[in-house]
């Protein structure tokens, strides 16, 4: 079963602002090879944190709008919504400790 | 235990560990970040054998993880924190403080980029500063970038970028390039790219995002303004090596020392690929390095039973 749920600019408010809890979104594209990499990490997350945490995934060049209203210039970024809110970001691959840690400490 | 961690999944990490698995050795390779390493930042390899009309760095990594994975290589996203050395095993001290033991190390950390380190680099970074062409280079459409740095990576990103920016500043300290002859050409035929030599970054400019850099001529110390939407940096590489610094001898940048059959100054830890002191760094000698390691660990391993 796919935990992560494909995000567009018809879903973003029901799943994303409006969600009861927190969210984590992955900006990613098709030709981004660090964000292809980074995929399984995100993927993991989204099997640990089930229930807890939402994990979204965006693609940059299907749903521009967004990616342009959130000013997505990097690819992968990974940011975390709180009651519709932008809490965190992470810009670029890190470690999997790296981004547990920062989400430990949101969630 | 383990007969061979290999730590880093790059091009040099992931062939160590398609020949140790191959020739039936129990093999984990640890990556911390992103498998591939900086080879997935390019959007096209033209001088990797077998791939005469080339190949993005992702699809050939693809391919070497296939490899791998057909031949029970264990993959794991852990960071590894230190090294351990004992008389009959070696100990991986990993970033979550759980502990593998092996009998075997092959050191295929890479290398990573290096940063400016002028104002503005980090406060921008992912609002128009980046270290990926491939990645970012479609939100910078119809705008205008400047490419930090002179060697092959400057040239190669700023030769992609082109297709998409209106247009480039290619900045660079020194009043010639390091990078190879085919690429200076093309470089100085494409007509989107204003070449700036002598020139260094001494801030980026912007408010919420990247509106300017201030660079400044080495030689008459003039400063200058230019107005860009994004700014990207390919002015050199670091070995990760840092983690072992107090077991493994390096050169003063921190390239490990190893020898012609990847042995470093501790028996049975090996090196491979960008962070081993060597003078090409490519994905074919990364490949190389990483079957002579594997190989060599492998004879270490026969050697110890015996």
């Amino acid at each position: 079963m796919a935990v992560e749920v494909k995000l567009t600019t018809d879903n973003w408010e029901q799943e994303v602002l409006k969600s009861d809890i927190p969210v984590l979104v992955d900006f990613w594209a098709p030709w981004c090879g660090p964000c292809r990499m980074v995929a399984p990490v995100v993927s993991e997350i989204a099997h640990e944190y089930e229930g807890k945490l939402k994990v979204g995934k965006l693609n940059t060049d299907e749903e521009p709008d967004i990616a342009v209203r959130y000013g997505i210039m990097s690819i992968p970024t990974l940011m975390v919504f709180k009651n519709g809110e932008v809490v965190d970001q992470i810009i670029g691959a890190a470690p999997k400790e790296y981004f547990t840690q920062r989400l430990d400490k949101i969630l | 235990m383990y007969d061979v961690v290999i730590v880093g999944g790059g091009p040099a990490g992931l062939t160590a560990g398609i020949y140790a698995a191959r020739s039936g050795l129990k093999t984990i390779i640890l990556e911390d970040k992103v498998f591939g390493g900086q080879i997935v930042f390019s959007a096209d390899l033209e001088n990797y054998p077998g791939f005469p009309e080339g190949i993005s760095g992702m699809d050939i990594i693809d391919k070497f993880l296939e490899q791998a994975k057909k031949f029970d290589v264990e993959i794991s996203y852990d960071g590894v924190e230190s090294i351990e050395n004992d008389i009959s095993c070696k100990r991986v001290i990993l970033k979550n403080k759980s502990c593998i033991t092996t009998k075997t190390v092959i050191l295929a950390t890479g290398a990573s980029a290096d940063k400016l380190g002028c104002p503005g680099e980090a406060k921008f970074l992912g609002k128009g500063v980046s270290y990926c062409a491939t990645c970012d280079g479609a939100f910078f459409k119809g705008k205008t970038v400047a490419v930090i740095g002179g060697g092959d990576s400057a040239l190669e990103e700023a030769l992609y970028l082109a297709n998409l920016v209106k247009k480039i500043y290619l900045i660079h300290r020194r009043d010639q390039f390091r990078a190879v002859k085919i690429l200076q050409d093309r470089i100085k035929k494409n007509n989107k790219v204003e070449i700036i030599f002598d020139n260094v970054v001494k801030e980026i400019l912007g408010d919420k995002f990247v509106k300017g850099v201030l660079i400044e001529n080495v030689k008459t110390k003039q400063q200058s303004r230019l107005d860009i939407d994004g700014i990207f940096i390919y002015i050199g590489l670091t070995p990760n090596s840092k983690f072992v610094s107090n077991l493994i001898q390096t050169d003063e940048y921190g390239y490990i020392i190893a020898n012609e059959e990847m042995e470093t100054n501790i028996p049975g830890i090996y090196a491979a690929g960008d962070a081993r002191k060597k003078s090409l760094r490519q994905v074919v000698t990364a490949c190389a390095d990483g079957a002579i390691a594997a190989s060599n660990a492998q004879k270490y391993i026969e050697k110890m039973k015996a």
